[in-house]
C-alpha cells in the first residue's frame, strides 16, 4: 500500500460523493465509480476506496480486488509528468525496448517508479494504436512518435523546465 | 423520428456525402448543390490526431477566416487507413490527396487551392498520386487503395465522425429501418446466418448461431454486448471503427437487440481509446435524441438502449466471460463453460457479444443481402477482413480485402513492401494467441481455415511484418512476457505455464539454453493448451510453437552455437570495429560510456568487449559504417 501520505481536498471529496451517489444502486458501479475517483484523484489510496466501499455498499475487500486487477488503476500516486512509453509489438520490433531504457537512464528510476521530487514518473502501455508512428512515449497525453534514443533527452528537457 | 424524417436528412445531405464518394467529374457537378465549393476531410483519428492533424484543422479554419473563403467545408473524419502518412487531409471534389501535413503545409493548400481559382498543390500531394508527366492520379486507384474493398470501414473517412446527419447520409440507420419495418426477428438472424458471417474478434464463430442460440434461450432480460476492447497490441482496426463510424455500431447491436428480444446493450471499450470513446458517447446522445435509441424506435414500437463501460486494461477482458464479469464490476476473470453467454451472459442473462469489426459488417449484410456478401471472400470465410499493418512495413495503416487475399497482396502491393531494401521474414497474426506465417506461405489466401492450417490464427486481424532484424526466439519472449504480464491468475496452467515458458525462452536467449529445452517447451505448450481455464492460456503458447516449427534452426543457433542469426539477443553478440572502415574519429570513444573502445586519433579504434555493455551508442554515433554486430 501507498507510503505516501494521502492529501485530499474537500473539493475532491465532493466530487467523488457526487460520483458515488450519480451511481449508487447501478448494476456494476464499481468500475465506473473507480475509473472517476482515478480521475479526481490521481490515484486509488485506502482512504478512498474506503469511501468507495462504504458508499456502494460493496466490500472493501472487493473494491481493493477490482483496483489491483486492472492495470489501468494504481494504488501509488504519479508524477507530475506521466511518462508513457509503448510496448505493443509494432512498438516493440521498432525498438521501443531501447526508448524505454533511454527514458529509465536518463531518470535514473525503473518503469513503474517515481523521481523522488514527483516531477516524473515512468509506464509501459500496450499499444496506444498510434502503430503508424512507432515507436511512441506518451507524455502528459501528448503522443510523440517516430522516436530514436537521441530524441529521449530533448523531450524530456522540455517537462523539465516547467 | 419517424421513417419518413429519416428518409428527409438522408436526402438533404445525399449530395455531400456523394461528393465524396464518387468520380472527380460528376463530383464537380454535386458540389454545387451542397452549397460547398470544397470541402476538405482531415483525419481525426488516433494515428493522425498524434501527429497533430488538429493543428492542421485549426490553421485551416484561420487561413479561410483570413482569406474571406466561406464556402469551404472542413470535415474531421475517423482514419482513413494510411497511418504511416499522417496528417492525411483530401480535398474534394478534387480527391487530392495531401500527407505529412504540417500547419504551414495547411496555410499553404489555402492559399493556392482552396481559394476561388485554385490548383492542387502537387508538391504537397502524397507522391504516389503523381503521374511522371505531373498529372494527378485520384487516390482511390493508388496501389493502396485499388485492392482493397472497404465493407467494415466503409464510412471511415468519409463522414464526419461526429455529426449523425452525415452517417444517415452515408446510409447508418437504414439497415435498421428495413429490420424493423419489413423482417422479422426470425428473418434477420436467417439473414445473418446464410451471410456466413463469421465472428471478427478472433475466433471466427458463425456470428448468426450466436444470434440464434441468444434468441432460442429463456430468460426475463437479454442483453446484446460489444467487445471493444482490443487488445492484441498492434490491432487497431475496432478503434477505427469507433472513432470513423460509430453509429454503425449502435446500428447494428439494435437490430441484434430487435432479433433476439433483447432491449438493453453495453459497448465494453478499452480506455484507453479515449477519442473512441468520447465520440461514441457523442454518438450514443445523438442518437437518443434523434429517437433512435431509447424508446419505440422508428415508430416500430421496439425499444433500445446502449452504455458504455471503459476496461481498465486487462488483456483477458477481451475473453467473453471475464468481459462479462468487468461489465458487472467485478475482477475481470473467465469462468468456465458451458453455460455459455448465449444462455448465461451479463448478469446471468442470455447475451449476445460480438466484437466491433463484426457489428460493422452487419448492416450493409441487412441493407444488401446476404447473397451480396456471401458472394466475397472464400468458401469457408465469407466477406472482408481488416488488417493492422505494422512493423517493419512502409504502408503502415488499416487495410480491408477481401478474405482469400495473399499475404503477397497486402504485404508488397497494399502494404509497399519492406522499407530499406530489407527482406521480408515472416509475419505474425493473431498477436499473443497466434503464430507467424514465414515467407514460404507468401501466396496462402488469407482466411480463418487456412491460417490455422499453418498454425498461425486469424486473431482480430493484427499482422507484424518482420524482417531479417528480427530474432524470432526474441519476439517469441516478447509475447511470453505480455501473456505472463497478462495473466489473470485463475488458473494454475497458464499462470504458470506462462510464467516458465517465459523462463526457458529468456534462457535461451541469454545463451544459457539446453537442447532439451526445445522438447520442454512442447511438453509444458501441450498442458497449458489442454487444460486452461480460458483462450488466453490455450493460445498462449502458439507464438513460440510456431516459431520453432518454421524457424527451428534459429533456436538451435541460440541453443548450441551461443549465436543469435539476427543479432538481436543482447547476450549473444559483440560489437566489433572494422579496422578497414574505422577513420579514427573518436567519436565512439567519447559517447562510449562504459569506456570500452580505445584508440589513437585516426588509427582504427578497438572495442573491449569485456567491458563493453552493448548499448549500441557507437554504432548510433559512427559517420563510417564501421561498427558492426556479430
Amino acid at each position: 500500500m501507498s507510503q505516501i501520505a494521502f492529501e485530499g481536498t474537500e473539493e475532491q471529496a465532493a466530487r467523488l460523493a457526487a460520483c458515488i451517489s450519480e451511481h449508487r444502486g447501478e448494476k456494476g458501479a464499481l468500475m465506473p465509480v473507480l475509473h472517476e475517483a482515478q480521475d479526481i484523484y490521481g490515484y486509488l489510496p485506502p482512504e478512498v476506496q474506503t469511501v468507495i466501499a462504504e458508499g456502494l455498499n460493496v466490500p472493501l475487500a472487493e473494491v481493493y480486488g477490482v483496483a489491483t486487477f486492472y492495470s489501468r488503476f494504481t494504488l501509488m500516486p504519479k508524477g507530475k509528468h506521466q511518462i508513457s512509453v509503448c510496448l505493443g509489438t509494432a512498438c516493440y520490433v521498432k525498438g521501443s525496448d531501447k526508448i524505454l531504457e533511454e527514458v529509465e537512464k536518463t531518470l535514473k528510476i525503473s518503469c513503474g517508479e517515481c523521481t523522488s521530487d514527483r516531477e516524473f514518473s515512468i509506464d509501459s502501455c500496450r499499444c496506444v494504436g498510434a502503430c503508424g508512428l512507432a515507436p511512441v512515449m506518451i507524455v502528459d497525453g501528448e503522443v510523440y512518435g517516430k522516436l530514436t534514443e537521441k530524441d529521449v533527452k530533448t523531450i524530456l528537457n522540455k517537462y523539465a523546465e516547467n | 423520428m419517424t421513417c419518413e424524417q429519416l428518409e428527409k436528412i438522408a436526402a438533404e445531405k445525399a449530395d455531400l456525402i456523394n461528393v465524396r464518394r464518387i468520380v472527380r467529374e460528376q463530383a464537380e457537378k454535386l458540389a454545387a448543390n451542397t452549397g460547398y465549393r470544397k470541402q476538405v476531410l482531415v483525419c481525426g483519428g488516433t494515428g493522425c490526431t498524434s501527429s497533430h492533424s488538429l493543428k492542421v484543422i485549426e490553421q485551416l479554419e484561420t487561413s479561410l477566416k483570413e482569406l474571406g473563403i466561406d464556402d469551404v467545408l472542413i470535415v474531421k473524419t475517423g482514419c482513413f487507413g494510411l497511418c504511416a502518412l499522417g496528417p492525411i487531409m483530401i480535398v474534394y471534389p478534387e480527391g487530392a490527396f495531401y500527407s505529412q501535413m504540417t500547419p504551414e503545409h495547411a496555410k499553404t493548400v489555402a492559399e493556392k487551392h482552396l481559394v476561388k481559382g485554385g490548383a492542387i498543390v502537387k508538391e504537397l500531394l502524397y507522391a504516389q498520386t503523381l503521374h511522371s508527366d505531373g498529372s494527378v492520379i485520384p487516390f482511390a486507384e493508388i496501389p493502396f487503395y485499388k485492392h482493397q474493398m472497404r465493407i467494415a470501414l466503409r464510412n471511415c473517412g468519409v463522414i464526419a465522425a461526429e455529426n449523425i446527419d452525415e452517417a444517415i447520409a452515408a446510409g447508418d440507420y437504414f439497415a435498421l429501418k428495413k429490420a424493423l419495418t419489413s423482417m422479422t426477428p426470425d428473418e434477420v438472424i436467417a439473414e445473418v446466418k446464410a451471410a456466413g458471417l463469421r465472428g471478427r474478434g478472433g475466433a471466427g464463430f458463425p456470428t448468426g448461431l450466436k444470434w440464434q442460440f441468444t434468441k432460442d434461450a429463456v430468460g426475463d432480460k437479454k442483453y446484446v454486448c460489444c467487445n471493444a476492447d482490443e487488445g492484441d497490441p498492434g490491432a487497431f482496426m475496432d478503434r477505427s471503427v469507433l472513432e470513423g463510424d460509430p453509429h454503425t455500431v449502435l446500428e447494428a447491436m439494435t437490430i441484434a437487440g430487435y432479433a433476439v428480444g433483447a432491449c438493453e446493450g453495453y459497448i465494453y471499450v478499452r480506455a484507453e481509446y479515449p477519442i473512441a470513446v468520447e465520440r461514441l458517447n457523442i454518438a450514443i446522445n445523438q442518437a437518443r435524441e434523434y429517437g433512435l435509441l431509447g424508446e419505440n424506435i422508428l415508430g416500430s414500437g421496439f425499444s433500445f438502449d446502449i452504455h458504455v463501460r471503459l476496461g481498465a486494461g486487462a488483456f483477458v477482458c477481451g475473453e467473453e466471460t471475464a468481459l462479462m464479469a468487468s461489465i458487472e464490476g467485478h475482477r475481470g476473470e473467465p469462468r468456465p463453460r458451458p453455460p455459455f453467454s448465449a444462455q448465461c451472459g451479463v448478469f446471468g442473462k442470455p447475451t449476445v457479444l460480438n466484437n466491433v469489426e463484426t457489428w460493422a459488417s452487419v448492416s450493409p449484410i441487412i441493407l444488401k443481402g446476404s447473397k451480396w456478401f456471401s458472394s466475397i471472400g472464400t468458401e469457408k470465410s465469407k466477406g472482408t477482413k481488416v488488417f493492422a499493418l505494422g512493423g517493419k512495413i512502409n504502408n503502415v495503416g488499416l487495410v480491408e480485402v477481401p478474405m482469400g487475399t495473399t499475404l503477397g497482396t497486402i504485404i508488397y502491393d497494399i502494404g509497399g513492401g519492406i522499407p530499406n531494401g530489407k527482406k521480408f521474414k515472416a509475419a505474425q497474426t493473431g498477436g499473443p494467441s497466434g503464430g507467424c506465417i514465414p515467407s514460404e506461405y507468401i501466396d496462402i489466401p488469407m482466411d480463418f481455415d487456412n491460417l490455422v492450417s499453418i498454425g498461425s490464427m486469424m486473431g482480430s486481424g493484427g499482422l507484424i511484418v518482420m524482417d531479417e532484424d528480427t530474432c524470432m526466439v526474441d519476439i517469441a519472449k516478447f509475447y511470453l512476457e505480455f501473456t505472463a504480464d497478462e495473466s489473470c491468475g485463475k488458473c494454475v496452467p497458464c499462470r504458470v505455464g506462462t510464467k516458465r515458458l517465459l523462463e526457458i525462452l529468456t534462457r535461451i536467449t541469454e545463451g544459457k539454453g539446453e537442447e532439451e529445452d526445445l522438447q520442454k517447451i512442447k511438453d509444458l505448450a501441450q498442458h497449458m493448451k489442454s487444460s486452461s481455464l480460458c483462450a488466453l492460456g490455450q493460445s498462449a503458447p502458439n507464438p513460440v510453437l510456431s516459431a520453432m516449427e518454421h524457424f527451428g534452426d534459429e533456436y538451435v543457433a541460440h541453443i548450441r552455437d551461443k549465436k543469435c542469426p539476427a543479432h538481436v539477443c543482447k547476450s549473444l553478440l559483440n560489437y566489433y570495429i572494422q579496422p578497414d572502415k574505422c577513420r579514427g574519429c573518436t567519436l565512439c570513444a567519447r559517447n562510449c560510456p562504459a569506456g570500452a573502445i580505445d584508440g589513437v586519433l585516426k588509427s582504427p579504434h578497438e572495442i573491449d568487449v569485456t567491458k563493453c555493455i552493448k548499448c549500441g551508442q557507437c554504432m548510433a554515433h559512427c559517420k563510417f559504417g564501421a561498427i558492426v554486430k556479430r
